[in-house]
């Protein structure tokens, strides 16, 4: 449902292609994780995906709908929600206000504090917290998964959720991932991730290396590729 | 009282109701007061030898509030108008001014107000200011306010100033002085559009002792507005100041920002912080990534920012 056809992103002024003609159809649902080093073109593929940034060549479809020019609006509306690898600050918009939004509009605190223990965040300390320089690296970060989780889309993407999370929270964080999959068999949710913790837990992995597929598979497959390396 | 309906919209923008208060109040509407009400704690009498009010609430006073909002419907009124405020010591009060104004005409109306603030020893006041105008009227919606507060020992001012929308030009001068063991809190709120322009200046002086200073101004300046800040502190004494001016700028507006900070002796502690740029394009992003369309996200943004 979907799919990038011979995709190719580059930046003014600097000819490094940083995705060169990439082509892959995601599976229908379960967990696919991204992994390769860094300036590979993870984030790059996430942003393309939601819209934030646009392909200067090929396609992408979802649901047999070119999306290609669709605005990141669009695409939410479609079903497909984005957690950014660094969380955007807002000053004077508070966590519950976030998350209501991400849920549509006119939830009560019990509500929008659900999603906020689902990422280990106490509701009563939090949702009254602006999303600006108050917060810790870590909280940003666990308040962006919340509002992805929050949105319970058919298809959702995560940018390194691990980072900037502590060890205890890692594992919880894990267990949500295996949780939301459990809970809608019929989700795609895409993680991107230097973590094995992360990626023996999916169902497919793909390796990126300098804006290109190098490898896909299971991942005791890939882990062991990547080990050899 | 008998208001018409957009008097009753003013006293709504400016103080959420038009209802008369509970405790103290006097309402101006078109220079002359239409109701009045002192109590036992808090005198509001009409100066004698100019336009305004002495308002005296006496030492200790606890939990009560003043209102004093002032209303112009009249295109083409002009006033200038001195409320002086003696606040006993150990006293706590919330004052909520504010002004709007309504021109439906082809004249200026303009509302000049002077408020003075005299606090007492261990005195808490809040202070609340709201300015708003609207009207299909040629003429302008001015509105100068003057702000003075004069801190004794160990009390504390909190200013919440903001200019909500349709002022087509004003020219703001805040002023304190702050004692020994005292803190001045301010927020300033302002959005401007259209043509309108409006120039804010601070002084504050901190004087005494651990004096404190918190000066915060966040505004949004859209389509071809002009906006202009001065801020200076000044400190003579073992003090803290710090002063911060947030400013959002949109479409064809311009906003200046020129802090001043002026340390005295060398146990002085001033900060500054500044920013103006247009709204941040990873922000309204985020929140059509959560499925709010382009303009949804820029209200909200914004909404919150002059929150
Ligand atoms: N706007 C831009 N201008 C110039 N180069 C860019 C721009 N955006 C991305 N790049 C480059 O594209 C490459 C891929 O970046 P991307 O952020 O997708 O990497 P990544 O795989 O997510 O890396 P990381 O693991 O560090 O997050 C990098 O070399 C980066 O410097
Ligand atoms: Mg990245």
């Amino acid at each position: 449902m979907l799919e990038l056809q011979n995709v190719s992103f580059s930046v003014k002024d600097n000819p490094k292609m940083i995705l060169n003609d990439f082509s892959y159809a995601f599976p229908e649902s379960g967990l696919v994780a991204i992994t390769g080093p860094n300036g590979s073109g993870k984030s790059t593929l996430a942003q393309l995906l939601m819209g934030v940034k646009t392909p200067t060549k090929g396609r992408i479809i979802l649901n047999k709908v070119d999306i290609t020019k669709k605005t990141v609006t669009e695409r939410a509306r479609l079903g497909v929600a984005f957690s950014f690898q660094q969380p955007v600050k807002i000053k004077g918009i508070t966590v519950f206000e976030l998350i209501d939004i991400a849920l549509g509009g006119g939830n009560d605190p019990k509500e929008v504090g659900s999603y906020l223990k689902m990422v280990g965040l106490n509701p009563d300390q939090y949702l009254l917290r602006e999303i600006s320089s108050g917060l810790s690296g870590g909280e940003m970060k666990r308040i962006e998964i919340a509002s992805v989780l929050a949105r319970n889309t058919r298809i959702s993407i995560f940018d390194e959720p691990e980072a900037g999370i502590d060890l205890w929270s890692f594992s919880a964080l894990k267990n949500v991932f295996k949780k939301i999959k459990r809970n809608n068999p019929d989700n795609l949710i895409i993680i991107i991730s230097h973590q094995e913790k992360i990626l023996e837990i999916t169902d497919e992995i793909l390796v990126l290396e300098s804006g290109k597929i190098i490898k896909h598979g299971k991942p005791e497959k890939i882990l062991s590729f990547l080990k050899e390396r | 009282m008998e208001l018409t309906d957009e008097e009753k919209q003013i006293l709504c923008a400016v103080r959420d109701s038009f209802e008369i208060p509970e405790g103290a109040y006097n309402f101006r509407v078109n220079g002359k007061s239409i109701g009045r009400k002192s109590t036992d704690m808090i005198e509001v009498n009409p100066k004698q030898e100019k336009s305004g009010l002495n308002i005296v609430i006496k030492p200790g006073t606890k939990n009560e509030s003043v209102h004093i909002p002032v209303v112009i419907s009249e295109s083409g009124l002009k006033e200038v108008v001195y409320n002086d405020f003696y606040i006993g010591d150990n006293a706590e009060v919330t004052i909520v001014a504010g002004c709007g104004i309504y021109n439906c005409g082809g004249q200026n109306s303009v509302h000049d107000g002077v408020h003075r603030f005299y606090i007492g020893k261990n005195a808490r006041i809040k202070y609340i200011e709201k300015h708003y105008g609207f009207g299909p009227g040629h003429g302008s919606k001015i509105l100068n306010p003057v702000t003075e507060v004069y801190l004794d020992e160990n009390s504390e001012a909190t200013l919440e100033l903001e200019q909500i929308k349709g002022v087509d030009s004003t020219i703001r001068k805040t002023i304190a002085n702050v004692g020994n063991n005292c803190k001045i809190t301010v927020n300033e709120r302002l959005l401007t559009h259209g043509r309108q322009s409006a120039k804010s200046s601070y002084s504050v002086k901190l004087l005494g002792v651990n004096a404190k200073a918190d000066v915060i101004s966040r505004s949004v300046a859209r389509d071809y507005s002009k906006q202009t800040f001065n801020l200076a502190i000044t400190g003579e004494n073992k003090c803290f100041g710090h002063s911060e001016c947030d400013a959002i700028i949109m479409n064809s507006a311009t906003v200046k920002a020129t802090p001043t900070l002026n340390a005295k002796i060398k146990d002085a502690e001033l900060i500054h912080e500044a920013a103006i740029g247009k709204i941040a394009s990873e922000q309204l992003i985020k929140l059509m990534s959560l499925g709010l369309d382009e303009r949804e996200a820029e209200s909200c943004i914004i909404n919150g920012f002059l929150k």
